[in-house]
């Protein structure tokens, strides 16, 4: 088992290496920084000398190699755009796509369950039949649509809740959250609602098909026919046992709820990294990118380990192996 | 009757203290009447460091912190700042600017010439957005406590039109934050104006959350106080990127004041009684730029030769556009069709030179046929996709123009990143391409998109290889040209031939649209730069 976590880590570095490698390089190519950072009536002379200062003039993989050397020491550079360090301008952003995340994969997770399990039990009832109609939905609209839609019916509309931005934080520490105030709880429902209903769709029917199979399976009817109450067999016996594909999906979501948050971000003004992420392309800010293509990266890797230690905890026979 | 009546007595103080009351309330109320304005723009300022980066986004919200030696006002004309009066010494070579006595910068502290000079060198350092606005600077130096000269290269006549960008800031709080010169990419540390401010500004800075709110408050020790409405107390920017969330923003009363306005929206506002749209010319002209030759096409299916090098074919792209369409079915009447690439209120613009032919596909096809083209040829038109108004949909309604002459014109769009870098490295032969002309003089237009690319530091953005000495002597000519009548003169015959020559196709001048509440109304300025100082707001 140590050495199948040791084989892991070391496929893990191996991705994170490949991914700068091909970040830098796509990134190196999309643009020249030289315009968003000096406008576009710099002189000729100028733009030479910002690209000699940046050092594009070298060949790529010197700069690469450059680039590569820097990370290791934990020095991302400076943002082209913003003139401040990368790390910090990436620790300022993240928790406000830490939260959303965080709170929209709970919805996410619970709402799924929760509604996948009731669609089984009552698979041919009204309400379940509904939700299943409306599920589609959530399924096949694209993200920014929903997000649009929800704007125009409860920002424009009824007023109800604010259109875009954070509402106000607090400052605890380094980490500014929103889930202390009024209005950045009223700022969350809109965001929350468009980024978890793709995902809540996705598990609730994942759960409920899983959970039908189960529940047609021997040991669900000898359960039954032992006579133990309907409530046992379906969350102690029936939920259990559909879980294992669940948590494999749900821990790969999760990630690309942080990774895909960009449409949501962009959509409601929300101040994290996917929204840095998209104005660092329209400037060509490289180390931006770079930096935010590194860190999906180091997320989906280490999610993907967790995902294989819960795997361990959750089926025994893997443990043996 | 008894002077000391009571009841009366009690009834006078009665009503002298709810009369003080009255009055003071009225007072109270009066000064502490806060007018918050939210404002909303497509994206947020890269940094509040005003020296930093040459952006539309940077300088406007520059402008409202920090102050520059003269202004423009909304015709164009040169306004006095922080600057009273500025002239040419009996050197043509020195400026002379008198600065404003009693300008307080927002730590108290005096306005002196130590901060000018201490700015314009600043804005000169290798690291700053704003030092090609100075490239003809020699040195600046003090006069006397409030009056600075600057030596140019050669006597130049339009030196105080490129200041009125160029801000001032507090030579010893800058020293003190040990932020002398604007950040550097290879530097280590933050820079202090990043993110600080401390200018003579009508507003100060409260709080700033990039790309989320930044939060002004008026300077009660400004100088313009009683020169200027200065109604607004309080200004809340937020910058809000999705086209759709920035008009839901406004519909939903969230933010007073937008300022990039989604074409296919206004309609819908206008519509709205809540609200008022102001429309207005911007300074920016929408043109083609055609590689003249001599050296083969790149991007055509013309081998060994170049079409456009023959002024025939360029006359002939020129007839088969339709101008009037364009601004009818792509811009729904938000643009003026030009014939020529510098808006009306650029000087040297004349109007002879506007004239624009009605499009003529005959004629066209005759033309090309004449040149040797009866069946037409296919060439790449290059175009952005997230620059100008509808720039993508005028390129699509470019090729289907050119098509009926039988040209087929692909199109190539692309984000504005790739397009002006292909301009920059003139890798590209046929493209649509916007220039604005921040000085308003004619000279700017020369020496970007005329003058022979790359020589002297003249033409970054030609990309048509056109290029004729002669004519690059007269532009260069102009920035040292002290006698106002001779440089006229010579601006009107580099127009000339640059009409006659069709070196560019001009299309049309933007027009911009701001959308505000009721209770506001702002005009719109031909930079896009808001003054908040200037606005009045009412009530409804």
């Amino acid at each position: 088992m140590f050495a199948h976590l040791l084989r892991r880590l070391g496929q893990s570095v191996l991705v994170l290496l490949a991914v700068s490698l091909v970040s830098f390089m796509v990134f190196r190519h999309i643009g020249d920084p030289t315009i968003s950072l000096l406008g576009e009536d710099a002189s000729l002379e100028d733009r030479q000398a910002l690209v000699s200062r940046l050092g594009f003039d070298q060949p790529v993989p010197v700069q690469y190699l450059h680039y590569v050397g820097n990370v290791l020491h934990g020095d991302f550079g400076i943002s082209y755009r913003l003139k401040r360090p990368v790390t910090e301008v990436l620790a300022e952003r993240l928790p406000a796509t830490l939260e959303l995340a965080l709170v929209a994969s709970l919805v996410a997770v619970l709402g799924g369950v929760a509604l996948g399990v009731y669609t089984a039990i009552r698979r041919d009832g009204l309400l379940s039949r509904a939700l299943m109609t409306v599920s589609l939905i959530g399924i096949s609209l694209p993200t920014f649509l929903i997000g649009i839609g929800l704007i125009y019916l409860f920002a424009v509309e009824l007023r109800w809740l604010p259109s875009f931005g954070r509402g106000d934080t607090v400052k605890i520490g380094g980490w500014t959250t929103g889930l202390l105030t009024a209005s950045g709880w009223a700022s969350l429902v809109l965001p929350v609602c468009t980024l978890a209903l793709f995902k809540l769709t996705l598990i609730m029917r994942l759960v409920r098909a899983e959970m039908l199979e189960t529940l047609r399976t021997d040991y669900v009817r000898f359960a039954r026919a032992r006579g133990l109450p309907e409530r046992r067999i379906h969350y102690g016996h029936a939920l259990r046992n559909t879980l294992i594909p669940v948590v494999t999906i749900t821990g790969l979501q999760i990630g690309s709820l942080i990774a895909f948050a960009i449409v949501t971000e962009t959509v409601f003004q929300w101040p994290g990294v996917g929204l840095l992420f998209i104005s660092s392309i329209q400037a060509v800010d490289v180390p931006i990118i770079a930096a935010y293509l590194l860190l999906i990266a180091v997320l989906y890797v280490c999610i993907n380990f967790v995902v294989d230690l819960v795997y361990l905890l959750v089926d025994p026979r893997l443990r043996r192996a | 009757m008894d002077l000391h009546d009571p009841i009366k007595e009690l009834d006078m103080m009665r009503k002298l203290l709810v009369t003080s009351l009255l009055a003071a309330g009225m007072l109270q109320g009066a000064a502490l009447q806060a007018e918050t304005v939210r404002w909303s723009r497509s994206s947020d300022a890269a940094t509040l460091d005003p020296h930093s980066v040459n952006t539309g986004t940077n300088i406007n919200i520059s402008h409202q912190l920090y102050e520059p030696l003269v202004l423009r006002d909304i015709a164009g004309k040169l306004i006095p700042a922080l600057a009273t009066s500025w002239a040419m010494t009996s050197d043509p070579t020195v400026w002379e600017f008198k600065l404003r006595r009693g300008v307080k910068f927002h730590d108290g502290s005096l306005l002196t010439a130590d901060d000018v000079v201490f700015s314009l060198e600043r804005a000169r350092a290798p690291s700053s957005g704003m030092k090609s606005l100075l490239a003809s600077v020699v040195e600046v130096r003090k006069a006397d406590p409030f009056t600075v000269h600057v030596k140019t290269k050669g006597p130049n006549l339009i030196f105080p039109d490129n200041l009125v960008n160029v801000f001032v800031v507090n030579a010893a709080w800058a020293k003190a934050n040990k932020s002398e010169a604007p950040q550097d990419e290879k530097g280590k540390e933050e820079n202090y104006f990043t993110r600080n401010e401390n200018g003579t500004g009508p507003f100060q800075l409260v709080s700033r959350e990039q790309d989320s709110r930044t939060v002004f408050k008026q300077f009660p020790g400004y100088w313009g106080r009683g020169e200027f409405p200065l109604q607004v107390t309080e200004l809340v920017f937020v910058p809000i990127k999705s086209p759709a969330t920035r008009v839901a923003a406004l519909l939903s009363g969230e933010v007073d004041f937008l300022q990039d306005v989604p074409v296919p929206d206004v309609a819908r506002l206008k519509e709205d009684k809540k609200l008022r749209v102001n429309q207005g010319p911007e300074n920016r002209t929408i043109f083609l730029g055609l590689n003249v030759g001599p050296d083969p096409l790149k991007y055509s299916d013309v081998q060994g030769k170049n079409p456009l090098a023959d002024p025939k074919v360029r006359e002939a792209f020129n007839l088969a556009i339709d101008r009037d369409a364009i601004q009818k079915a792509v811009m729904r009447g938000l643009s003026e069709p030009t014939g020529i690439i510098a808006p009306p209120f650029v000087h040297g613009y004349e109007k002879a030179f506007d004239t624009y032919p009605k499009a003529n596909a005959a004629q066209a096809k005759k033309l090309l046929a004449e040149a040797g083209y009866p069946n037409g040829f296919g060439i790449t038109l290059h175009c952005p996709n997230d620059r100008y108004v509808n720039d993508e949909a005028i390129c699509t309604a470019l090729s289907s123009f050119l098509g009926r002459i039988g040209v087929k014109a692909t199109v190539a769009a692309r984000p504005i990143a790739l397009h002006s870098a292909a301009i920059n490295a003139a890798d590209t032969d046929f493209y649509l391409f916007g220039w604005g002309v921040p000085t308003f003089d004619s000279a700017y237009v020369f020496d970007y998109l005329v003058h022979t690319r790359g020589k002297d530091g003249r033409g970054p953005t030609n990309a048509t290889r056109y290029s004729n000495p002669a004519l690059d002597a007269k532009i260069v000519g102009l920035s040292s040209e002290s006698d106002k009548a001779k440089r006229d003169k010579a601006i009107h015959d580099i127009w000339a031939t640059v009409q006659k020559e069709r070196i560019y196709i001009p299309l049309h001048n933007q027009v911009l649209d701001y959308a505000m509440a009721r209770k506001l109304d702002i005009p719109v300025d031909p930079m896009n730069y808001t003054f908040f100082k200037n606005v009045t707001v009412g009530n409804k």
